[in-house]
């Protein structure tokens, strides 16, 4: 088996990095007590500013100017983690979280799939950059291994026991997970890399250590195996972001709503399922929330088109009240049916397929907006249409329909109207209680338009128009 | 006039009139009327463009001049979408005239939001033909409709009132249809001179 380990070096930083649409911005975590606030982590811009981790609040502002503090929130890692856990999942059934900040995956069974592991390696890193985690990324022959030497290197790939071990003969001592007493005395004794540990004899160093030394050494040569819990991906998906400051324009909403759809896009190709139906909860500083459904007809899992009708949504929402946080809900996970289309495509040019486009149409228009027509077994003409439905074959008619049918009958007046046609009569419906007894006329109008008109059998009143033959 | 042009594209374009040609070959998108397929320069409907009906009054004659190119396209599987009729069709109608009604979708929206899904429909490429109704369509909303029309490559029909046949309109197809008479009376055509005489409608009248 082969093992990649992730490595997010800034995961904290991240979190807050990919929330905002300035990143190249100087930016500080900050923490500890309000007494003596500390840099917890600097972005690139600010480390050129002359900011350290670890330089107390004050002597940073000193030093620069203007920078953007965030206090650090370390409870906010822990759905981030979940979130790459299930981006993980895509590519390989064990995905560990065993170790913090740290994603650890079998590779080998995925290789015939997305390998060699070059290009598979190149696919991590750019998804993982879209978004938006920095990371190293080592390849090695078991996860301790693995673990172990991406705190050293990045981009190593090692797919032997051999090249394994000798790439941890050449590792620092301090730097190999050991407890730390026992790393500093074997520092103390002149052994400064692991391989001068492992030459020494097993039950010499067994005699003066602890027995979890012996256990490490001999998981980190995959001589003794480690047990992993491995991801299991939830059912539901619901992230949650934190604007840091009140929002009131739809277009300020858009970025973070960006950022939610990939997540939500990365989570759904992780499970290959799709979303029929989500939620966007708008919280608000007091108040209830704001929330706005999105439902599609087919499950989709394409991201732009999720974020052109999330979009579509959200700009007809009038905003009550500013915005503090964005959160996004999916409870509907169908199935993802890929869409089938063919290989000689009889419309090269079609740049948008039907299925997209109804969903556009649907999302600006509310969700009754597109309809189809079918046919139904009836004779009474308001009865004889239906929307949204399969037709049913229809009686075979006598006389010609008109093409358009008015949603209400109007009385015809009836000054220079022409009968054309001799009655039709038209009785039915006496069993469901919309009881018709009619007699139709085709008619010509005076301006010369064709008409299909009515007269209520045994009254005398003026025709009533239902229908143009246009 | 340094520029080289080759003679195919100017024929193409159809900026050049050539006169009347012996054999007419069949256009792309023929109307299904043998009169006015004759009297139109491409044997039939501008192809990816926008054809504007001025109607003398809703339900004039327009579904008798559009039908049997509706029943061609739903047959070959393309889509016909109507934004916003202004009556419901009525589904045994249009079934006898041919459509295949699965083929077909209705477009419910409100008079500001016509012109909208319209130039959707037509830039999305997916439909072979979209039937609209604007209200008040200015020169610059159908001029939109007509370049969106021919970026989908699609058929692109607008219903207008008939007061609106004086302005001027970027419609590669305007075409008048009276009632009394019923005829066809064919105002702008692209590619060639419109014909001066009205093409009666067939089984009307």
């Amino acid at each position: 088996m082969l093992w990649a380990c992730i490595l997010l070096p800034q995961l904290a930083l991240d979190a807050v990095l990919r929330g905002r649409d300035d990143p190249d911005a100087p930016l500080v975590l900050l923490s500890g007590p309000a007494q003596r606030r500390v840099l917890q982590a600097v972005n690139p811009a600010a480390a050129a500013l002359g900011l350290r981790a670890g330089q107390p609040l004050t002597t940073a502002q000193a030093l620069a100017g203007h920078f953007t503090c965030v206090e650090h929130d370390p409870a906010a890692i822990e759905p981030l983690q979940q979130l790459l856990a299930a981006w993980a999942y895509r590519f390989s059934s064990q995905v560990s979280l065993h170790y913090p900040r740290v994603l650890l995956l079998e590779v080998e069974s995925s290789l015939g799939l997305f390998g060699p592991w070059p290009a598979f390696e190149a696919r991590l890193r750019a998804e993982l950059r879209a978004l938006g985690f920095r990371h190293r990324i080592v390849l090695a022959s078991n996860p301790v291994a693995a673990r172990m030497l991406a705190n050293c290197h990045d981009g190593l790939a090692l797919d032997s026991p051999e090249q394994t071990r000798a790439a941890l003969e050449q590792l620092p001592i301090e730097r190999v997970g050991l407890p730390a007493e026992a790393a500093s005395a074997f520092a103390r004794m002149g052994l400064r890399r692991l391989g001068q540990v492992m030459a020494l004899p097993r039950e010499a160093l067994a005699r003066r250590f602890a027995a979890a030394v012996q256990l490490h050494l001999d998981r980190l040569l995959g001589v003794r195996p480690m047990a992993l819990a491995f991801y299991l991906p939830p059912d539901r998906f619901d992230a949650r972001l934190e604007l840091n400051f009140d929002v009131e324009s739809h277009q300020a909403l858009l970025f973070p709503l960006r950022r939610l759809i990939n997540d939500l896009a990365a989570f759904l190709a992780g499970r290959d399922c799709g979303v029929q139906r989500f939620t966007l909860h708008l919280e608000h500083a007091e108040g209830p929330d704001t929330c706005v459904a999105v439902g599609l007809l087919a499950a989709e899992r394409d991201p732009l088109m999720l974020f052109e009708l999330a979009r579509g949504r959200l700009e007809q929402l009038q905003l009550g009240a500013a915005v503090r946080n964005l959160r996004l809900l999916a409870d509907d996970l169908p199935a993802f049916v890929p869409q089938h289309s063919e290989l000689f495509d009889p419309r090269p040019q079609q740049n948008q397929p039907w299925e997209q486009l109804r969903e556009r149409l649907r999302a600006r228009l509310g969700d009754g907006a597109v309809r189809s027509l079918a046919t139904e077994a009836d004779h009474r003409p308001e009865c004889a249409w239906r929307l949204d439905s399969a037709s049913r074959p229809a009686p075979t008619l006598a006389a010609p329909r008109p093409g358009w049918l008015l949603a209400e009958p109007q009385a015809l007046s009836g000054v220079g109207v022409t009968l054309l046609t001799g009655a039709e009569r038209i009785e039915s419906g006496w069993w469901d209680g919309g009881d018709v007894r009619r007699d139709y006329y085709r008619v010509q109008t005076p301006a010369g338009l064709y008409a299909w008109a009515y007269r209520n059998l045994g009254e005398d009143g003026p025709l009533w128009l239902q229908g143009w033959f246009a | 006039m340094g520029a080289v042009l080759s003679l195919d594209g100017l024929l193409d374009q159809q900026r050049v009139w050539k006169g009347r040609p012996q054999a007419r070959p069949l256009g792309l998108q023929p109307t299904g009327h043998a009169a006015l397929d004759a009297a139109l320069p491409g044997g039939g409907w501008p192809a990816g463009a926008l054809t504007e009906l001025l109607l003398a009054a809703e339900g004039c004659g327009e579904l008798q001049l559009l039908w049997p190119s509706l029943a061609r396209l739903t047959a070959s599987g393309e889509r016909v979408v109507l934004v916003a009729p202004p009556f419901i069709p009525y589904a045994p109608a249009w079934q006898a005239a041919g459509v295949d009604l699965r083929q077909l979708s209705l477009v419910q929206a409100a008079p500001a939001e016509v012109l909208w899904a319209a130039e959707q429909c037509l830039r999305s490429g997916s439909c072979g033909a979209v039937l609209c109704w604007p209200h008040k369509a200015d020169d610059r909303a159908l001029r939109r409709l007509q370049v969106a029309a021919e970026s989908g490559q699609t058929l692109a029909f607008a219903c207008r009132p008939q007061q609106a046949a004086l302005n001027p309109s970027p419609a590669a197809l305007r075409i008048a249809v009276d009632a009394r008479p019923a005829q066809w009376r064919v105002l702008k055509c692209r590619g060639g001179l419109a014909p001066a005489a009205p093409i009666a409608c067939p089984g009307r009248g």
